[in-house]
């Protein structure tokens, strides 16, 4: 046995909750010690959102690029193009290993002692990594999450998860995805532009079925013009003889052949392997329950991240790990923000900010909706893309903006200027009286508001 | 959120009195800055009353077609921000402008607070343009990040805090004013209820007065004497219970008082100068050979003391069912001069509310008075061993000028062990 590690802060999980709560608490000068059995970065790094953006890149490119074969309205023809997705990979490790290694610098820049293993937990205060003990005052879970599994559809071979599809050796022929939430489209659409046959098998009546219709409208069309096919109420029974076999409601058999399969049905808070339960932790549901403090039902210790719970998302996670160091160092935090953005990299983008309508109306609130098309917006028409619109949110009564939706090409950078609009507490006067630049996707955020005001400009 | 009260205003001409027209607002309802809430009427005119700050109806001061002096409550409206401020109102029209009361008549007395159903004509008033909507209780104060975390850092909750920007937005200037308030006197910021300054005024007649003039008498006459003893009741409870259980349904149910009753009977014989009424202005005590009990008893009004007669002859169910029977009747007001007259000792209880320790005050011109204070299940030693016992405490009360301390106590303790032997009760 070594000798016992003494730290003040100890975390479990290098993610972007955990590396984040890391360097905030080097900053802030609390010895600091990170535990992370696989690699820096977590999910979101290694196996989740940067390799995912990468490879849609990858696919977009190819896929624009394949469009140029047929005669196209910009004038541009190209030959047929070719795709070597072992180069693509290596591109995309290039990026994740830049971004990691990034990480590891910034922690050791901070003061943040690393440790590579297995954590166990013992109690509170005390955690074995492959035989070494460490001591802590705060221990901070950031375990992060596991794609879930279907009993039916054991991985392995042809049947892989969203890992797995991030770093394919070939491309498959046909590639059936199981779940029609945002991963499995976001790599379906993926795959659809690297030029695999793309199938998607959800038990739901609708995609993206956490957004409403109207956002999910576009994508839908947009996966029938891919040529992606959809089958909505479908339940997976299994994978026998190269089919995929799924079942309707009314108890028709659906055979799929399908030489990949992938599998991508939600993820799990990962609160199992690490002797979490000696803690006794009381629960919310699979995930650690917490309070506005991030911290769990034992003092000093806290959950930040996908294993405390929905939303999983990175940016909560890292502001919740932010948050956590501060705590720690003795200032006064609540986690409280007014919204956390959600963004889906579908093709068309979907971005939802704060309330939709229908939360704002269960909430007995009496709201003004608008939404301005951007098929009236100059550079969508410049960008080939005039699909989808931006909505707005706001209450009847004093204008202040409740929420933002939209739908659309890059609309994910529009998140930046929604959240911020949210926490500053703006008005649709606010929006309706800031000069946005022309020509931008943008200016249909201010139409939005000129429209929920009732003098709309260009509609 | 604060309290801000607008007066009837001095509509000029020198006139004390305003007839209240038309109300265009009710309680309940959110309005909104310079919203017109009233119409009064003077000899002359019909002016409006505009409402200075944005909020919630709190209370209207007045019905339609009353007269109200000038100076008087019109309304109560519920405002955003500390509740110890009435904020002055800010360029109003001259003639909305609060006054100080001018001669409010003395017997004027302070407008019902009642709601009143105004109509519902608010028409055209609520739609005004600036979208000035205080907030609600619940709703999650507004500010930017920036503006939270210094509220955090400094401790302050924004909840508390007014918020002057669109929406209600909480600025930093909004801070800056709310830090540099003095703070209350325990250093925390204030409680957001605010302070009130009504009060009522309750005529002391009937029934009340009454009890007020006998209770006065009783204390100067009597020389008051306690005495509190704790009484193990785990025996007589079982006992109860039992007999509920089997007699309930055909003889009715007993409660404790008719067992209490019982055992004053019975130590009462060995103690006549308890049973026993005295006229100090003839100097004459007499003692009673009939046990009329006079069980306390809250009415409606006020305290009433029903006699139950010759509880010495009566039984057990008899004497629960008359002990029902006179408390019903006493609270419905509808018991008889007789049956509120001639008791010779007199038993108060509380019930579930009877505390630990009561001192009841003798009911003159009897010489003794028993109370029951609550029954707990407490831990008790006996035989060395902790456990757990039904307890009860009797507070008696004694006019000390007749009945002697160690006489109070023997009695007291003769009761107690009647109430903790409870065969005792019926063994002749």
């Amino acid at each position: 046995m070594q000798q016992t590690i003494e730290t003040t802060l100890l975390i479990i999980g290098g993610g972007p909750g955990g590396y984040v709560a890391a360097i905030r608490a080097g900053q802030l000068g609390i010895p600091t010690v990170l535990v992370e059995g696989q690699a820096l970065g977590g999910t979101c790094l290694n196996v989740g959102c940067i390799p995912s953006k990468a490879l849609i890149h990858v696919a977009e490119q190819f896929h624009q690029t394949s469009r140029y074969t047929e005669p196209s309205a910009l004038g541009i023809s190209v030959s047929s193009p070719r795709l070597d997705i072992t180069r693509s990979v290596a591109w995309k490790d290039g990026i994740v290993d830049r971004l990691t290694t990034g990480v590891a610098a910034l922690l050791k820049k901070h003061g943040v002692k690393v440790i590579h293993g297995w954590a166990k937990v013992l109690d509170g205060k005390h955690v074995d990594v492959d035989g070494q003990r460490i001591q802590c005052e705060h221990l901070l879970l950031a375990t992060g999450s596991n794609s879930v599994e279907l009993p039916m559809l054991p991985l392995g071979g042809p049947i892989i998860s969203s890992t797995e599809a991030l770093a394919p050796e070939t491309l498959p022929q046909h590639l059936v995805v199981v779940g029609g939430g945002y991963i499995g489209l976001e790599l379906g659409i993926a795959y659809r532009k690297l030029g695999a046959q793309v199938s998607v098998v959800e038990a739901r009546e609708r995609i993206l079925p956490t957004y409403d219709s109207e956002l999910t409208a576009p994508v839908a069309e947009a996966l029938k013009k891919l040529g992606i096919a959809v089958h909505l109420g479908h339940s997976v029974e299994g994978y026998e003889n190269g089919c995929l076999l799924a079942r309707d409601g009314q108890g028709q058999q659906l055979r799929l052949e399908a030489d990949r399969v992938l599998v991508a049905v939600g993820r799990r808070p990962r609160t199992q392997g690490f002797n979490l339960e000696s803690l006794e932790l009381k629960m919310n549901g699979a995930a650690i329950a917490i309070d506005e403090r991030c911290q769990t039902s034992m003092r000093n210790v806290w959950a930040i991240g996908d294993v405390a719970g929905e939303p999983m998302l990175a940016h909560r996670a890292m502001a919740q790990g932010e948050m956590v160091a501060e705590i720690i160092a003795g200032k006064a935090r609540r986690f409280e923000p007014n919204a956390i953005a959600a963004v889906c990299f579908t093709d068309p983008e979907i971005v939802v900010v704060g309330k939709t309508p229908e939360q704002a109306s269960q909430q007995g609130l009496d709201c003004i909706v608008a939404q301005f098309p951007f098929a009236a917006n100059g550079r969508a028409m410049s960008l080939e893309s005039k699909a989808g619109f931006v909505r707005v949110v706001a209450r009847r009564d004093n204008h202040l903006i409740l929420g933002w939706q939209a739908v659309g090409v890059a609309v994910s950078e529009l998140s930046t200027a929604f959240a911020q609009s949210l926490e500053m507490g703006a008005c649709l006067e606010d929006i309706a009286g800031t000069i946005h630049a022309h020509p931008t996707l943008g200016e249909a955020v201010q139409e939005a508001a000129l429209r929920a005001l009732g003098h709309a400009l260009h509609i | 959120m604060g309290t801000h009260v607008i007066k009837m205003p001095d509509i000029g001409e020198g006139i004390a009195q305003v007839e209240l027209v038309e109300w265009f607002v009710k309680v309940g309802d959110v309005i909104a800055e310079d919203q017109v809430v009233a119409d009064v009427m003077t000899d002359k005119a019909t002016v409006e009353i505009p409402s200075p700050v944005s909020g919630k109806v709190l209370a209207l001061g007045g019905q339609p077609g009353e007269v109200m002096a000038v100076g008087s409550e019109l309304i109560r409206i519920e405002v955003e921000g500390s509740g110890n401020h009435v904020d002055a109102p800010q360029g109003k029209p001259a003639e909305a402008k609060p006054v100080e009361p001018v001669a409010a008549p003395a017997a004027n007395t302070p407008p019902a607070r009642a709601a009143v159903a105004a109509p519902a004509c608010q028409a055209a008033a609520t739609a005004t343009a600036a979208p000035i909507v205080p907030r609600q209780a619940g709703d999650k104060p507004l500010a930017s990040p920036a503006v939270r975390k210094r509220a955090l850092d400094a401790g302050i909750e924004l909840r508390y805090v007014h918020g002057s920007g669109p929406a209600g937005r909480i600025l930093h200037e909004d801070l800056d004013a709310f830090m540099s308030k003095p703070q209350t006197a325990t250093g925390q910021a204030p409680s957001g209820y605010a302070k009130r300054t009504d009060s009522e005024q309750v005529q002391v007649i009937g029934l009340r007065r009454k009890i007020a003039q006998r209770m006065q008498d009783a204390k100067r006459r009597v020389a008051h004497f306690s005495y509190v003893e704790e009484i193990d009741v785990t025996a007589l409870e079982a006992l109860r219970q039992q007999l509920n259980q089997k007699h309930c349904d055909s003889r009715g149910k007993l409660t404790l008082l008719p067992f209490l009753v019982r055992a004053l009977v019975v130590a009462l014989r060995d103690f006549p100068q308890i049973n026993a009424t005295y006229d100090d202005e003839a100097q004459v005590i007499t003692r009673h050979g009939a046990v009329h009990v006079g069980i306390a008893t809250q009415g409606d009004n006020g305290l009433m003391v029903p006699v139950l007669r010759h509880a010495e002859a009566g039984s057990l169910w008899g004497n629960a069912s008359e002990i029902g029977r006179l408390a019903t009747a006493a609270r419905s007001n509808k018991a008889s001069r007789e049956e509120l007259s001639g008791s010779t000792i007199t038993l108060t209880s509380l019930g579930a509310l009877g505390g630990i320790v009561s001192t009841p005050v003798v009911n003159t011109p009897e010489v003794a008075i028993v109370g029951v204070n609550r029954m707990v299940e407490r831990p008790m030693v006996i035989d060395g061993q902790i456990v757990i016992r039904k307890m009860m405490n009797l507070s008696s009360s004694f006019d000390h000028r007749v009945v002697d301390g160690m006489d109070a106590a023997l009695f007291i303790q003769a009761v107690r062990g009647l109430l903790e032997q409870p065969a005792c009760l019926f063994v002749e």
